[in-house]
C-alpha cells in the first residue's frame, strides 16, 4: 500500500512536483508514467524519503517511509541501478543489505539466482557490469528484504527485450500475490503490458490517474482555443473531466457538441476541436513528450 | 525460478514488524563497506606496508641506542596518523561521489544513526590499527636487539600506548569530519592534507599568529603525546582547543549537512 498526499517539491522558483496524490493498491502493478524531467523520480524520493517535500505527506505500509523501522523488510526500493560502488562486487552488494536488514545470507544466493547473477557474474565488481546487469542486481537488491512493496524507478532501462518479458512475469507474480508495485518508466508501451492502473505525470502535475481499460480507452475531444485557461475553468464547471495535452491543448472527456456549447456560450475563439482518434491516453503522452523535447531543443 | 519465491515469501501477509537494526549491526556493516573495496583494501595494506617500511629504515639509519620499541612504534604512527584518516574519509564521500547513499539511507533513513554507525566504526578502526603498528615495532626491535646488544630497549608505558591510540583515533575521526564537511572524496582528501598545513606555516611564519599555534595547530598540539610523560591540564586543554577547531566544528557543521542534504 502506497498513499501519496498533495506532495510537492519547489526548488527555488522551479515546481518539480505540484500537488501530486495518488494511491496504489496491494494486488496491483501501479505505472508511474511521463517523459523525463516530468517529476517521476522526485515524487518517488519524497515517498522513499530522500528528499524532503516542500508539502504534502506520503505513506507506504501505513507509515511516513522515515518511520518504519526497517524499511528494506516492507517495501523494495530501486531508483537509480548505476547508483552502486562500482569497486564492490555484486554479491558483496547484496551482502550489505541483507546485513543491515538482518536477512540471512542464503537470502543473496536465491536472489542472485532469480535475477540470473549467480555463479562467476556474483564475484564480478559492478564497474564491469553492463546498465542491464547493474538493473538486475537492482531489482534483487529491491527483493532482498522480503518486502511487500516495490517501488522501482525505470527498472526496465537497459534490460534486452527477454529480460523486460522476465521482469514483467517477475512484478506481475508478486502482485498476484498480493503485492504493490509502483514502477516508473518515460515509455508508454513498456508498463502498458504489466500495469493495472496508470499514473501519468507532466510538468510536475498528474494529467491522467486511472485503470489502464479506463484510459487506454477513453476518446475524448482534444480542443484548442486563444484563452485556454478561462475555457478550462467553464468546461470544468461544467462538469467535464478536463486533462492538459500540449500547445495549449486540452483533452475533455465529452461529446464534440458539448464543448462547443460551454465555449459558445463563454464566446470562446475555438482554434481546434476534434475528437482524440486514438487512445486517449497515447495522446496526451505524446502530447507530453513533444513539449518535453521542445523544451530540450530550446 | 519464481517458484521459489512463492515459497519462501507471502507478500499479502498479515501485518508483520520487524525490529530497527541495532547500532552494532549498522556499524558492521560500515567496517566491511570500509574494507570490501579496492580503495579501502588497498589503504589498509599499504598503512601496515609502510609501517613496515619506517620500522626497517630505523634499523639501518637510526643509532643502535635509539633503535627502541618506543622510537620503533611512535615512527609507525606516522602512515597511521596520515593514512588512515583517508578512510574516514572515503567513509562518507563514497556514499556521495559513489551515490550508494540512495541505498545507505533508504535502508536507514534516520540518518543520525548512520552517522553514529560510522563513528564507530572510524573509531574502532582507528583503535584497532595500532595493532599492527605494535607488531611490527616488535619484530623490528627484535632484530635491532638480535644485531647490537647497545639496540633493543624494550621499556614502554601504558600512558605512552594510550596517547597512541588516542591519536591514532582523533586523526581518523578528522577525517571523518572533513568527509562529512565537503561531501567529496577528491575536495576532501585535498583539503585535509592542505589547509593544516597551510595553517602550520602561516602560524610558524607569522610571528603575531605563534601564540594562536600553540593552541590550535594539531601538529603542534599532538606533540606532548609523544613524550613519556603525563599530559598537564594545560596541555590537554591546548589539545582540546585544536580538536575543537578541527574536528568538532567541521564535524558538526558536516553531521548538519549530511542530514539535510537531498539523497538524490
Amino acid at each position: 500500500m502506497i498513499s501519496v498526499t498533495s506532495l510537492t517539491k519547489r526548488y527555488g522558483a522551479h515546481t518539480a512536483v505540484n500537488d501530486v496524490s495518488f494511491e496504489c493498491a496491494p494486488g496491483t502493478v501501479t505505472g508511474f508514467l511521463g517523459p523525463n524531467g516530468a517529476g517521476k523520480s522526485t515524487t518517488m524520493r519524497m515517498i522513499t524519503g530522500l528528499t524532503p517535500p516542500t508539502s504534502g505527506t506520503s505513506e507506504v505500509a501505513g507509515r511516513p517511509y522515515r518511520q518504519l523501522p526497517n524499511p528494506g523488510r516492507e517495501v523494495g526500493v530501486l531508483l537509480d541501478a548505476s547508483a552502486q560502488h562500482p569497486g564492490r562486487t555484486g554479491r558483496e552488494v547484496l551482502s550489505l543489505s541483507a546485513r543491515t536488514q538482518g536477512v540471512g545470507s542464503q537470502r543473496v544466493d536465491e536472489l542472485l539466482d532469480l535475477v540470473g547473477l549467480a555463479g562467476p557474474a556474483a564475484k564480478r565488481r559492478v564497474r564491469g557490469y553492463s546498465l542491464g546487469m547493474r538493473q538486475r542486481l537492482g531489482i534483487a537488491h529491491a527483493f532482498i528484504g522480503d518486502p511487500r512493496v516495490l517501488i522501482l524507478d525505470e527498472p526496465a532501462n537497459g534490460l534486452d527485450p527477454e529480460g523486460i518479458f522476465w521482469m514483467r512475469g517477475l512484478l506481475r507474480d508478486f502482485a498476484d500475490r498480493g503485492g504493490t508495485v509502483l514502477l516508473s518508466s518515460h515509455l508508454l508501451r513498456e508498463v502498458e503490458a504489466v500495469a493495472d492502473r496508470l499514473v501519468v505525470i507532466g510538468g510536475g502535475r498528474i494529467v491522467a490517474n486511472g485503470t489502464k481499460a479506463e484510459l487506454l480507452a477513453a476518446g475524448g475531444v482534444r480542443v484548442r482555443a486563444l484563452d485556454p485557461a478561462t475555457l478550462r475553468v467553464a468546461l470544468e464547471r461544467a462538469g467535464l473531466a478536463v486533462t492538459e495535452g500540449a500547445e495549449g491543448a486540452l483533452i475533455v472527456q465529452a461529446e464534440a457538441e458539448q464543448v462547443g456549447q460551454v465555449a459558445a456560450s463563454i464566446s470562446a475563439v475555438l482554434i481546434e476541436l476534434r475528437p482524440v482518434d486514438t487512445g486517449g491516453l497515447e495522446e496526451l503522452f505524446l502530447t507530453l513528450t513533444a513539449a518535453e523535447a521542445k523544451e530540450t531543443a530550446r | 525460478m519464481t517458484a521459489t519465491m512463492t515459497e519462501t515469501r507471502t507478500p499479502a501477509a498479515a501485518s508483520r514488524t520487524f525490529p530497527r537494526p541495532n547500532l552494532i549491526r549498522l556499524t558492521g556493516v560500515e567496517l566491511r563497506k570500509m574494507a570490501d573495496t579496492r580503495a579501502g583494501f588497498w589503504l589498509m595494506v599499504a598503512t601496515a606496508l609502510i609501517s613496515v617500511v619506517v620500522v626497517a629504515i630505523q634499523l639501518f639509519a637510526a643509532d643502535p641506542p635509539d633503535q627502541t620499541f618506543k622510537n620503533m612504534f611512535q615512527s609507525t604512527l606516522f602512515p597511521v596518523g596520515v593514512l588512515l584518516p583517508i578512510l574516514g574519509i572515503l567513509s562518507v564521500t563514497s556514499e556521495w561521489t559513489q551515490r550508494t547513499a540512495l541505498t545507505t539511507f533508504a535502508l536507514t533513513p534516520q540518518r543520525q544513526r548512520i552517522a553514529s554507525a560510522k563513528l564507530l566504526a572510524t573509531v574502532l578502526l582507528g583503535v584497532v590499527s595500532i595493532l599492527p603498528a605494535l607488531g611490527v615495532a616488535a619484530i623490528g626491535n627484535a632484530v635491532a636487539g638480535g644485531m647490537d646488544p647497545a639496540a633493543g630497549d624494550w621499556s614502554f608505558s601504558g600512558t605512552l600506548l594510550g596517547y597512541a591510540v588516542l591519536f591514532s583515533v582523533l586523526n581518523i575521526i578528522w577525517g571523518l569530519a572533513f568527509g562529512m564537511l565537503f561531501m567529496n572524496s577528491a575536495v576532501a582528501i585535498v583539503l585535509y592534507f592542505v589547509v593544516p598545513m597551510v595553517w602550520s606555516i602561516l602560524t610558524q611564519m607569522i610571528e603575531g599568529l605563534k601564540s594562536v599555534s600553540e593552541w590550535l595547530d594539531f601538529t603542534v598540539t599532538s606533540t606532548p603525546l609523544f613524550e613519556d610523560a603525563a599530559l598537564t591540564g594545560g596541555e590537554w586543554a591546548r589539545l582540546a582547543a585544536s580538536i575543537g577547531l578541527w574536528v568538532v566544528v567541521p564535524g558538526v557543521l558536516g553531521l548538519v549537512r549530511l542530514l539535510k542534504r537531498e539523497v538524490s
